[in-house]
């Protein structure tokens, strides 16, 4: 494969059409001697300009209980989705349960109603439907997808996992089993002990994006059913979630089939977590994590970025664009394509309520490691200086014109809407999206750039072959050189009674 | 709603729960030079794909060059005579494109998503590769594209856990020479070798428009779509003939029992046995035999493994399909304290089962329905891995009819409880499979013992 396809979550917003870069602007004519024996291949063809994309309208209405309904009725093909998002999720785990988000939603449909965990299982699989349930940081999902065919009975599943769980102490203790296994078998992948790394170093065990959302080995090992019936009853009320319906289905119909399943779901008042603020990175230190035998090191370099909500967000996504966030970013580019290091390099900021990561990373080739952190280091140096209106152009393009992929599916659909609810975006914000990324200018992406990126105050994550690497990195006097093996970074391999 | 044709019959069909009616309407055209052209409206959404399939992978490799056919897709993206080295991305992007390709035993894909607008840009990169590719190629290029595959091997295989298991069983499960008893990334000795004249050889002898197949889904009005791929791919030549690759069919008629230690925490078990070719006899068979054994928490090996005795963490068996042959694959991670040969027993008591007596009928319904909602939902996307661009050239190529949705639904629809018996009896025998443990290193007390070891 060229590339590998990962779920990229950046969030572009939908746009109506506009086009800037003069090379695209231009009517297309099928002219009558379109089968001359030689197409003329020495300039482009002149592209007509983009269609708009005419997305239906989102409808909004309440259940009798306050629940918020957001449906985007799309009848193409004969499926529904269905995400159902509570405000709580991962911020939400005490300091001493961490693990307690995420364990909850994975608890979610191991028995609900007059259910069973198999009960549960075989009536989903049997309908072809599928339902998800998934703690973020700050909001959890349950999600449905289903033939409209089976919408009703599928609903009727759906509503019992998310209203009426019912915990069973059993699956717990299986899944719990289930996770700390996982927690063993981080110790055998670099991504994941680099991924650790990063996040613990970046915000610290205190933070909640700063600990690994599964918990670790002591919390898993001491959560209760008691607990997580508690954070079930605590947050999930129809006045601390909304639901989000996308598919071919009509508002008349699916309100009233909602009604039924949730208008018994009743109030509460809701207590919301605070979050510490997290100590942004001041110097330049080196995270080398001893990997011996690693054929690569996985590199992570970065800072704490910035909240979803901030006036430059636009311009962000326009300079990470540039510097690591399409194929012909300058990090691809020169890592990838000039040098051959790595399969791929890439950045990204990860747009939380709170300010998430900005971070910069690939895998690279053992003895080249030095040398693609000089490599990263030009390229955190360079997107700080002017950048020249084709590339700005490229860059606005990919995204704004690109935007229009993300309304094929009702699943992604689903999450564009999530997005903007969650961040309650204002309601022209979809439709002004491709202006206003089109209209960030070159003054705009420098001054991101010259904000975000402070290539002096990153932590350096290396996960690799210590013995191979350690020199080349010294040398570099890039900073401080911390060195940790893989129990500092995860604890001890969990410690798993066999029955 | 846009398109109204598609949904009206997709949506009156399935209204009728147990008779669904797929239908992706398709124009075909074939010009001159043999180039095969599919063409699909979809009106979702502005966007189009254009997805070409050259008819050719890892299995057409000569010895000693494993992974070729791969590297030679990286190098397709590096530029043509028309397009200098960049541009290809650089251009595509500029336009809200994205593009990538993939290579299997049996094929390579190519797609780029665009914009409607930006259809005919497309085309033109498309075509120019196709036809000047050697106009632009260097040694410099190949060299360049070599790094970053080996990169991609460490990345993929080398430096992730169990990651070179698929070599291993490649070479076990077939006989030397089969074009499937090699892995599609190759060996690093072989990417080393490879030379700018194999890159000559194979360009011209495989890519050529005959022996490809270019389908494009999405916002398109038809005859402008074929107005636009006859003004830039008319004038690329026929290339000669090819001939199918037509070896004896590979059969394993004993237990290959092997052992790799791995940097790993947990013993891992793969068994694998030559199954019927995509499409043939048996292959829907096999897809819902692997949902019986592995797909959800009922299921006969993850309700037994995972979830009643919890002496495995995960367990999945599936059916991975190709033109030759299939294979059949059941891998299992054993928890902290088991041994692979606990899970083995477990495996085998279930298939032995399942040779006794059918499934019940519930459990091969229940496998169904899920394949029936799978297929509905493959209808929207249009492009990328898996869209309707790449299924509409997937089917062409293996069964010769673009729209192939609907009779390839009624394959799993049509298949009885004791058709799953039939086949579990043929083909998942005890005494033809490869049958692999990774341990971690130093603990091959973990794998699957010999028969007389214990």
């Amino acid at each position: 494969m060229k590339t590998i396809q990962s779920v990229i979550k950046i969030s572009y917003m939908y746009c109506k059409i506009l086009i800037t870069a003069s090379t695209l602007i231009g009517f297309l004519l099928v002219s009558s001697n379109a089968f001359a024996q030689h197409p003329d291949r020495s300039k482009l063809p002149e592209l007509p300009l983009p269609s708009p994309l005419n997305l239906p309208e989102v409808q909004k209405f309440e259940l009798s209980n306050g629940l918020k309904v957001f449906l985007m009725e799309k009848h193409d093909v004969p499926l529904v989705q269905m995400n159902l998002i509570i405000k709580a999720g991962i911020v939400n785990d005490p300091g001493d349960k961490s693990g307690l988000a995420s364990l909850t939603l994975d608890m979610m449909d191991e028995g609900a109603g007059d259910k069973d965990a198999l009960q549960l299982a075989d009536a989903i699989d049997f309908l072809g439907a599928r339902i998800s349930t998934n703690a973020g940081y700050h909001a959890s999902r349950i999600s449905l997808f289903t033939p409209y065919s089976k919408l009703n009975d599928a609903l009727k599943l759906f509503a019992e996992i998310a209203l009426h769980p019912t915990f069973p102490e059993k699956e717990l203790a299986r899944l719990k089993k289930e996770r700390l296994t996982t927690l063993m078998q981080w110790h055998d992948e670099p991504n994941a002990i680099a991924s650790v790394m990063f996040n613990k170093v970046l915000y610290g065990d205190d933070h909640p994006y700063g600990r690994p959302s599964l918990g670790n080995e002591n919390s898993i090992k001491e959560l209760s059913i008691d607990d997580l019936k508690k954070f079930h009853s605590g947050y999930f009320k129809p006045n601390n979630a909304y639901l989000i319906v996308v598919g071919s289905v009509k508002q008349s119909e699916v309100k009233q089939k909602l009604e039924k399943e949730f208008s018994k779901w009743k109030r509460a008042e809701v207590k919301q977590a605070k979050l510490t603020n997290a100590r942004q990175v001041t110097d330049r230190v080196i995270y080398l994590v001893d990997k011996p035998g690693a054929a690569q090191s996985v590199i992570s370099i970065g800072r704490i970025g910035v909240k979803r909500l901030t006036d430059d967000y636009n311009s962000i996504i326009v300079m990470n664009t540039i510097l690591g966030g399409s194929f012909s970013s300058r990090l691809n580019q020169n890592l990838r394509e000039q040098h051959g290091y790595t399969y791929g390099a890439r950045s990204s900021f990860a747009f939380r309520d709170e300010a998430g990561p900005f971070s910069a990373g690939a895998s690279v080739q053992t003895d080249v490691t030095d040398k693609a952190l000089v490599e990263f280091f030009n390229e955190l140096n360079a997107i700080r200086l002017p950048i020249s209106a084709e590339e700005l152009g490229k860059a606005k393009n990919y995204v704004a014109l690109g935007y229009p992929e993300n309304f094929q599916t009702i699943s992604r659909i689903a999450i564009q809407l999530e997005e903007m609810l969650q961040y309650s975006l204002p309601e022209n914000y979809f439709n002004n999206y491709m202006n206003d990324v089109l209209s960030v200018n070159a003054e705009q992406v420098h001054a991101a750039a010259d904000k975000y990126i402070q290539p002096v105050q990153v932590a350096i994550i290396i996960v690799g072959d210590r013995q191979k690497i350690e020199q080349g990195v010294k040398d570099l006097n890039l900073g401080e050189l911390k060195f940790y093996t893989i129990e500092d970074v995860l604890g001890k391999v969990p410690e798993l009674t066999a029955e | 709603m846009k398109h109204l044709l598609i949904s009206f019959l997709l949506f009156t069909a399935y209204s009728l729960a147990q008779d669904v009616q797929l239908k992706v309407p398709y124009e075909r055209h074939v010009l001159p030079n043999g180039l095969n052209v599919i063409l699909h409206q979809d009106k979702t959404t502005p966007t189009i794909s254009i997805n070409m399939w050259y008819h050719v992978g890892s299995g057409y490799e000569k010895p000693g060059r494993t992974g070729f056919a791969h590297l030679f897709e990286h190098l397709m993206f590096e530029g043509s005579g028309n397009v200098p080295e960049g541009k290809f991305d650089e251009w595509l992007e500029a336009a809200g494109g994205d593009n990538n390709g993939s290579t299997n035993t049996d094929r390579t894909n190519y797609w780029e998503n665009v914009p409607s607008n930006a259809l005919e840009l497309a085309l033109f990169l498309d075509s120019d590769r196709l036809g000047y590719l050697l106009d632009a190629m260097s040694p410099e290029k190949v060299d360049g594209q070599r790094d970053v595959v080996k990169n991609e091997r460490r990345q993929s295989y080398e430096n992730r856990p169990y990651g070179l298991a698929w070599e291993t069983i490649s070479k076990n499960l077939y006989p030397e020479g089969h074009p499937h008893s090699w892995t599609t990334i190759g060996s690093m000795d072989d990417l080393s070798a490879a030379s700018y004249e194999d890159v000559v050889e194979f360009f011209k002898k495989y890519y050529v428009p005959n022996n490809a197949s270019l389908s494009i889904a999405g916002d398109i009005e038809i005859d402008q779509t074929i107005e636009l791929v006859e003004k830039w791919f008319r004038e690329i030549p026929k290339g000669e003939p090819l001939p199918p690759i037509n070896p004896a069919a590979a059969k394993l008629s004993e237990d290959k029992i092997l052992l790799l230690e791995d940097k790993v925490q947990l013993p891992r078990l793969y068994m694998v046995w030559i199954t019927p070719p995509q499409f043939h006899p048996g292959d829907a068979e096999m897809d819902l035999l692997a949902n019986i054994l592995t797909g959800g928490k009922n299921s006969r090996l993850y309700n037994r493994l995972v979830y009643e005795l919890q002496i495995a963490q995960d367990v999945n068996a599936f059916q991975s399909s190709a033109k030759l042959s299939s294979e059949f694959y059941i891998i299992a991670t054993a928890r902290s304290g088991h041994t692979l040969d606990e899970l083995k027993a477990v495996i085998q008591e279930e298939i032995d089962k399942l040779k006794m007596s059918p499934p019940t009928e519930r459990e091969l319904q229940r496998a169904v329905n899920q394949y029936e909602a799978g297929f509905l939902s493959r209808l929207e996307n249009i492009g990328g891995f898996g869209g309707k661009a790449d299924l509409l050239n997937s089917y062409f190529y293996y069964t010769g009819n673009p729209d192939y949705f609907n009779e390839d639904l009624a394959r799993y629809k049509a298949v009885d409880v004791e058709d799953i018996r039939a086949m579990a009896q043929t083909y998942l025998v005890d005494d033809g499979r490869v049958i692999l443990s990774i341990v971690p290193q130093g603990k091959p007390e973990l794998a699957v013992s010999r028969k007389g070891d214990k």
